[in-house]
């Protein structure tokens, strides 16, 4: 296919491989932030490519991995009040929350409806004058402008029964929560390429800055990301800490200007946004501005609101932060599986223990003598 | 090259849990116990199976075959209900695949098709005018496929009590050949054949429903896949080897992935496949990039895997690309021994990961 088969070439991935591989022997640690990268690593086998002394660490960029249980909770509980159509992306569907998932509520008689965009959820509620819809927005920079979007555009149609339970969170504050955790040691980023397009590549100066460590912001085609793993070791090598763009066909160093207007027109940072395993992060969500509180369906519906921890054996904090990897929590693949998750990493797609799952429950080694075997 | 695998203890330990006896833990149906994925099989195994075991069900093959009183000859029995939506779509309606999914499954076992029930739920309300269109595919699929419908019901209900039609068929047919064909016979060695382009139904359907305002021009694959089964199995004799082709199963629900892994699990034998091979239209590529499928999960309504002895492979391949529904079958995979019950793949890019069965629900409805 035209403008995806390229990235996606056997034999340029065997020579990046190869000169990643050329670079150094010295044991190294790179965290893909975004849970993007994590799906493609897994998908196209790039772990069993990459030399053994350099390691992939999965970071926290799942917007459904991080969603802590008493925000589901929440969404399940506006999803089963009367009258209400409650919207939410398909991956959001089946995370589990302190007790049912969404998936379940819907058996149950709730009425939700998986949307491709939050702009379907408002066309919902233009054909339904006499439901309630909402939106459950969710993730990271790369979907919140659209939110945003939808946000404006109600406002301006004047839609009475649209509203949105939103989770939007922030990347780099997330980043700096990582970068100050002390039992995290890592010796480069790759940076997540979709955010990048609306926030811009600027926002990163502070990770070589007052880090020290190198990142290179990355597209989501295999050949990105090792070319991406390939400019972050070399900057090791060389000694350099810089912000490299290697998604350079879409990010730029300023993001997308109208998205980021759109966002700070309609949202603003929340004092303390709750992060499943890495905790509460300050200035870490974003709420909707006072303006638009009409949109806001945690201001139109009661909400139990509660905290709840994690479930006791579910070790998704210490795999969110790269310090643990998933098959070393004692539930991974027994307990804990992609049918019936105990953590959210095991729900999404983009989740390191589903990804690591789904695609590559052979250990490295036995992957490698299968391939050779050839 | 050596082909020994020394498993993990994670690796053991998934494999464990995997193997363990299905049970059905949920208080309700969701929609992913009608995938075709994992929580197909633990309802069925777990709930259906429990209640209602017998030998025959007991294989879980796409049909029962059996003789009556132990007198040839054998026959196959089958049946499958059909809730599509969208009732019409490009390339077929609910009629046709109604016609040509219980042939199917007939045929995957080696049989020749001859007769087909057909019951319809129909819901108050619903268009003549369209029934008489359903009728019409059901009678040209009929008739193209060999099989005659000649027994049926009809039940109305309530408005909102159903979506339109549901169309359930069942049919019986014939094994006149020595075959015996099953999922559980793929031996180590043998080769796996696909019959064609994979996921052209499942992403039809998907666009059909209008919900994504995209425009292609992919058409549904449903056909009668008979012809094309005895096309392989006359060709078979002909080498001398009636008996080479051990497993045959068309993909719907779950696509490839959740069929391979059926076959692989069923026989405890590895199926590696590579991923260059397996033939995808450019169309459903681009549709199952921009929705975020996988055209391996992606269901098919006309196309067969065949897992037969490496000797008459090349042979069988040839033949079938004679039959339009075989013209783009080709050689994806071989059968190892092990890992045993994995599905892996060799990826386009270069490296080897598992093909799980499906998980969850990718599109509910599409047959």
């Amino acid at each position: 296919m035209k403008f995806i088969d390229e990235y996606r070439q056997h034999d340029l991935a065997r020579i990046l491989a190869d000169k990643i591989a050329g670079l150094t022997d010295r044991p190294l640690k790179i965290m893909e932030v975004c849970g993007g990268h994590t799906h493609t690593i897994f998908k196209y086998g790039i772990e069993d490519m990459l030399p053994p002394n350099v390691e992939m660490i999965h970071g926290p960029g799942c917007p459904v991995c991080v969603i802590p249980l008493g925000r589901v909770d929440d969404a399940i509980s506006i999803a089963k009040q009367p009258g209400v159509i409650f919207t939410t992306f398909g991956d959001a569907m089946r995370v589990p929350g302190s007790k049912t998932s969404l998936l379940d509520a819907k058996a149950g008689g709730a009425d939700v409806r998986m949307v491709y965009s939050p702009l379907d959820a408002l066309k919902i509620a233009k054909k339904n004058p006499d439901r309630h819809v909402v939106f459950f927005a969710l993730g990271f920079e790369t979907t919140s402008p659209s939110t945003a979007m939808t946000i404006l555009q109600a406002a301006k149609e004047g839609a009475e029964n649209f509203s949105v339970f939103c989770n939007h969170i922030m990347i780099v504050p997330a980043l700096k929560a990582l970068l100050d955790s002390p039992d995290l040691q890592l010796d480069g980023f790759l940076g997540p390429g979709h955010v990048s397009t609306v926030i811009g590549t600027r926002c990163y100066d502070f990770v070589p800055q007052e880090y020290g460590k190198p990142i290179a912001v990355s597209g989501f085609e295999p050949l990105d990301v090792l070319q991406s793993v390939y400019l972050v070791v070399k900057q090791i090598v060389e000694g350099r800490a810089e912000v490299e763009n290697q998604y350079g066909r879409v990010v730029e160093r300023n993001g997308n200007r109208r998205a980021l207007e759109a966002l700070s027109e309609v949202f603003e940072p929340r004092d303390y946004f709750e992060w499943r395993g890495l905790g509460s992060i300050a200035h870490s969500g974003m709420k909707l501005r006072r303006k638009y509180a009409a949109f806001d369906a945690e201001l139109k519906f009661s909400v139990p609101g509660l905290r709840i921890a994690d479930p006791k054996a579910c070790q998704c904090g210490e795999i969110l932060k790269g310090v643990k990897r998933p098959w070393e929590c004692k539930v991974f693949g027994t307990a804990c599986t992609p049918e019936t998750p105990i953590g959210s990493c095991m729900v999404s797609s983009e989740g390191a223990c589903a990804a690591y799952y789904n695609f590559g429950r052979l250990s490295k080694v036995a992957e490698r003598s299968l391939a050779n075997a050839r | 090259m050596t082909d020994k695998f020394t498993p993990s203890p994670l690796f053991e330990r998934v494999e464990r849990v995997r193997r363990r006896k299905p049970r059905v833990r949920d208080e309700f149906i969701t929609l992913a116990h009608g995938s075709g994925g994992k929580a197909m099989h633990e309802l069925i195994e777990g709930l259906f199976l429990e209640y209602l075991r017998n030998p025959l069900l007991e294989k879980l093959e796409d049909q029962a075959v059996f003789e009556i009183n132990g007198t040839p000859p054998r026959l196959a029995f089958t049946t499958d209900s059909y809730v599509v939506d969208p009732i019409f779509f490009p390339g077929g309606d609910i009629g046709e695949l109604a016609v040509n999914g219980t042939v199917n499954d007939l045929a995957m076992s080696g049989a020749r098709p001859l007769y087909l029930s057909a019951g319809f739920i129909l819901e108050e309300g619903f268009a003549i005018a369209d029934l008489k269109r359903i009728l019409e595919s059901m009678r040209a699929a009929a008739n193209r496929a060999g099989v005659e419908i000649v027994t049926g019901d009809t039940k109305v209900v309530q408005k909102g009590s159903a979506d339109k039609i549901f169309i359930n068929t069942s049919g019986v047919g014939v094994i006149e050949r020595p075959v015996n064909i099953s999922a559980s016979r793929a031996e180590a060695g043998d080769k796996v054949i696909l019959s064609g382009t994979i996921g052209d139904h499942g992403t039809t359907i998907m666009i059909a429903r209008g919900e994504l305002e995209l425009e292609t021009e992919i058409e549904s694959d449903t056909a009668p896949l008979n012809s094309l089964v005895e096309d392989m199995l006359d060709e078979a004799a002909r080498l001398g080897e009636a008996d080479a082709i051990h497993s045959l199963r068309d993909p719907t629900r779950g696509g490839v992935a959740t069929t391979l892994n059926e076959i692989a699990l069923s026989s405890e034998v590895c199926i590696r496949i590579y991923e260059a091979r397996i033939p995808v239209r450019e169309e459903v590529k681009g549709a199952c990039e921009i929705l975020g499928l996988d055209p391996l999960y992606v269901a098919n309504e006309g196309k067969l895997l065949a897992v037969v002895s490496s000797g008459v492979a090349e042979a069988l391949v040839a033949q079938m690309r004679e039959n339009p529904y075989g013209r783009d079958a080709c050689i994806i995979g071989e059968v190892k021994d092990e890992p045993p019950g994995i599905v892996a793949m060799v990826t386009g890019f270069g490296g080897t990961r598992i093909v799980d069965m499906l998980v969850g629900e990718q599109l509910p409805r599409i047959c």
